[in-house]
């Protein structure tokens, strides 16, 4: 057994793990329809590379970018473009923005696979360009490109690995249902991305009550005979899979405010992401498909689905049996940090864990929100060892310098402070706020420096302009004078 | 179908204000069923008319103020305020300083420094010094406890002492009352006596006073159970009993003639009450954990001083102020490292 170490506060929270954990997962039926968002991450939009009336295969590419944080998007199924169009996408926002939309045909055909031979005679450049090509990023929620990940350049010494299988949200169990199901594509992805990296230690960590997932992947590292991989059993406490916690808690190290893993010396991966690897490399088979966790008192029936990416939600709920009359929110993630979605006609995508449609008595419904009697639970219940009470105060006054000097932006919204204040303050809501506000000042400051160099710019050419005239009309006055110096002079000589 | 788009977290709250007011109230149970017990239900009806007269103080100032009365009301912090204000007064106080009291601790303390959250000082122990420093003599009456009384006052009364300050006929009012074990302590060593000699009179008993113990007994029950149920954390009830412990302690065995044993410090007076209920009150104690360790030692140390040296003979409401005033110095200099930050 590997040593663990701990970090400040976190919350054991109900798990309510069991609704879908111990069920096997359930091929989801081919959608009628495809549903892409070209908007892969703010600010990174992608470009269309098939136009409406094109047919595709699965497996094809649709849409991709020069973006370096861009992976390109492919086909789930095959079909016919049907056009593109706005429809809402999967954001916090509700809006909507630019979409591919595939009508399927079916049949479900797909491009011919390209596996690699034997991924250890591979350079890593060769197997991070496969994996960008796959459209591969992290599967843990944050969709943050794997290929990048995998490239943290010649400065930084890269010595462990970290598949992260702590699905530390509640009601979240897809990555546990997956490592049942396939722990040996798994451990071959952990070794695949082990070799890119030039690694010599992977550790797979799960949270102690997934028994089954810890013994599947056991076994599976045994009969891969590779004793530089290990599985870990962690203490099951919110947040222990944000990603800095995980590397806290597995290797006692902390990554610096500001910096990433890999500053020290970790690259963390989820498991999903580790099975798309090895489904990619191995098998040839981009990104089309995931685990995704459907679940909640506010549902028929909950399960783990295998789904195209790309399905409308409403087509997994309904093959949930639908909703229960106490159906009161729709949340893409987990109730801890995912967000509330405005309705079911919205599709999955990549980063798409879990489909929690929550009954009235799981959620909060009506805060009555007091003011903060100073309890100062927040402080103990913070992950990251924030004072969240004044972090509040300072939020709420619009005290921006004051949020920068109690780190706000070491703040991951992990909401650990709000659940357990008994004052009921929307914590979040303040921080969320203060940063945008902070990052809008900073970008209204910077236009402002623009502005101003411009306008400086401009003062200082009007000035040399008008010496320049000046000096102009020096000269020629001085010809003048000269010449009629001289026409005086052959006057005066005549 | 259409669905509310509120943020996350989209999890219950686990905990309200309400709740944590409500078990504080019920924790003090044991200790005002000791104090009835001992010292009669005159505890009871002091309770009752400092709550009326909290509730309706805290309806008027949040009307005039403007703000919700109905659900402000429901927070039960005005009803905490009046119980611990009740239970430090001495039993027979007449009415008006219970009332004169809560209205200084709910409409100055409280809401005219903006209510519950914005107060600098602790309501209660504001009225209490307020009415320990107007009007002594109210102030230092206390009722013998049971079993040193020779008296029994039945309801009515307990009725007419509170409110008509009457007396029956053949009762004399210095025969009710009785110094208190600190008081007697005080004005024992000053009249020469040593500590051992006047602990065998007989209003001590095992460890501080007849009946006082057992109260103390009451509320270190009540206060653990809100330790067990982790409504108040360890750090200022642990801090304030070791500061007073360790004060106590290093006097006592410079010189246990002059100076009464920990035990007896540990258990008079407003100890057990102000360590457990009191000085834990979150709104205007340091936030931080270090920081409220350092609240408590800081309390226990000056409830010592101004006992031994100071002109008080209990000092856990001038302590309490004392240490309000140190809350934002004493947070500023304990924030915890931020993860990931250097120290």
């Amino acid at each position: 057994m590997l040593k663990t170490w701990r970090f400040h506060g976190g919350l054991r929270l109900p798990a309510h793990k069991n609704l879908s954990a111990h069920r096997p997962i359930v091929n989801a039926e081919l959608p009628k329809q495809l549903t892409y968002p070209l908007q892969q991450r703010p600010g990174v939009q992608l470009k269309a590379t098939v136009a409406p009336g094109d047919t595709v295969l699965r497996g094809q590419i649709i849409a991709d970018s020069d973006h370096f944080l861009a992976t390109p998007l492919h086909a789930a199924s095959s079909g016919t473009v049907k056009s593109i169009e706005d429809r809402i996408i999967p954001h916090p926002s509700g809006l909507s923005d630019p979409c591919i939309i595939i009508d399927t045909d079916g049949h479900d055909e797909a491009l011919p696979p390209e596996p690699v031979e034997d991924y250890r005679l591979e350079p890593a450049a060769t197997l991070r360009s496969k994996i960008r090509q796959a459209g591969i990023v992290g599967l843990g929620g944050a969709a943050f490109p794997t290929s990048i990940k995998l490239n943290p350049g010649p400065q930084r010494h890269i010595d462990t690995l970290i598949l992260n299988g702590a699905e530390c949200e509640p009601y979240i169990t897809c990555d546990n249902v997956l490592m049942q199901a396939e722990p040996d594509a798994i451990v071959q992805g952990a070794l695949i991305l082990m070799h890119a990296l030039q690694v010599g230690d992977g550790i797979i960590a799960v949270e102690d009550h997934m028994t089954e997932a810890f013994q599947a992947l056991s076994a599976a590292i045994e009969q891969s005979r590779d004793r530089r991989l290990t599985v870990v059993k962690i203490p099951a406490l919110y947040p222990t899979g944000g990603e800095k916690q995980l590397i806290r808690v597995v290797t006692g190290k902390e990554t610096p405010s500001g910096g990433i893993p890999a500053d020290v010396g970790v690259i963390c991966q989820n498991v999903g992401t580790a099975a798309a690897v090895y489904n990619a490399i191995c098998r040839g088979l981009p990104l089309t498909e995931r685990v995704v966790t459907v679940t909640g008192q506010g549902l028929k029936q909950q399960q783990n689905m295998r789904a195209r990416i790309g399905t409308p939600i409403s087509d997994l709920i309904n093959q949930c049996g639908g909703y229960q009359d106490s159906v009161e929110r729709l949340i893409m993630g987990g109730p801890m940090m995912g967000f509330a979605l405005p309705e079911d006609d919205i599709p999955i995508v990549k980063a798409t864990n879990c489909i929690l449609a929550a009954a009235g008595s799981e959620v909060a419904t009506s805060k009555e929100t007091r003011p903060c009697i100073r309890c100062g639970d927040c402080a103990k219940a913070c992950p990251v060892d924030l004072l969240p009470q004044q972090l509040y105060w300072h939020s709420r006054a619009g005290n921006l310098e004051k949020c920068k000097e109690f780190s706000l932006f070491d703040c991951i919204e992990c909401g650990c402070c709000e659940v357990v204040c008994p004052s009921q303050i929307p914590l979040v809501q303040y921080y969320r706020a203060a940063k945008s506000k902070t990052i809008a000042k900073a970008k209204e400051a910077e236009k402002a420096a623009i502005a101003k160099r411009r306008h400086d710019f401009l003062l200082e050419r009007k000035a040399r302009e008008q010496a320049e005239r000046a000096e102009r009309s020096r000269r020629k006055k001085e010809a003048l004078a000269k010449l009629k110096a001289a026409e005086t002079a052959t006057e005066g000589a005549e | 179908m259409k669905f509310s788009t509120v943020m996350s977290p989209h999890l219950q709250p686990v905990n309200s204000v309400d709740r944590v007011m409500l078990q504080v109230l019920l924790a003090l149970i044991p200790g005002i069923a000791a104090m009835t017990w001992f010292f009669g239900i005159g505890v009871l009806i002091n309770i009752a008319l400092a709550v009326v007269v909290a509730l309706l103080a805290e309806a008027s100032i949040l009307g005039l103020r403007g703000r919700p009365i109905g659900s402000t009301l429901k927070d039960l912090s005005a009803v905490v305020t009046a119980v611990l204000l009740a239970i430090s007064l001495p039993v027979i106080a007449p009415w008006w300083i219970t009332v004169v009291g809560i209205l200084f601790a709910i409409v100055i303390a409280k809401h005219l420094y903006g209510g519950l959250g914005y107060n600098p000082f602790n309501p209660a122990m504001a009225g209490y010094v307020l009415l320990l420093v107007s009007f002594p003599m109210q102030m230092t009456a206390w009722l013998a406890p049971i079993e040193l009384g020779s008296v029994a006052l039945n309801e009515v009364d307990w009725l007419k002492l509170i409110f008509l300050e009457q007396l029956p006929a053949n009762i004399e009012f210095d025969a009710i009352t009785m110094a208190t074990p600190l008081d007697s302590v005080r004005t024992q060593l000053g009249l020469g006596r040593s500590v051992p000699e006047i602990k065998t009179d007989s209003v001590f008993g095992l460890l501080a006073g007849k009946g006082w113990e057992w109260v103390a007994g009451g509320y270190l029950i009540g206060g653990l159970w809100l330790m067990w149920r982790k409504i108040i954390g360890w750090q200022i009830p642990v801090g304030l009993l070791l500061g007073l412990g360790l004060f106590a302690s290093i006097c006592y065995a410079i010189d246990n003639n002059q100076f009464a044993a920990p035990s007896f410090h540990l258990v008079a007076g407003a100890t057990m009450l102000g360590a457990f209920f009191i000085a834990t009150d979150p709104v205007t104690a340091a936030t931080s954990v270090n920081g409220r360790l350092i609240y408590g030692l800081l309390i226990g140390s000056l409830v010592y001083i101004i006992r031994v040296w100071g002109g008080y003979p209990d000092a856990m409401a001038f302590a309490v102020l004392l240490a309000n005033l140190t809350a934002p110095a004493i947070d500023y200099f304990t924030r915890p490292r931020v993860f990931g930050q250097k120290a």
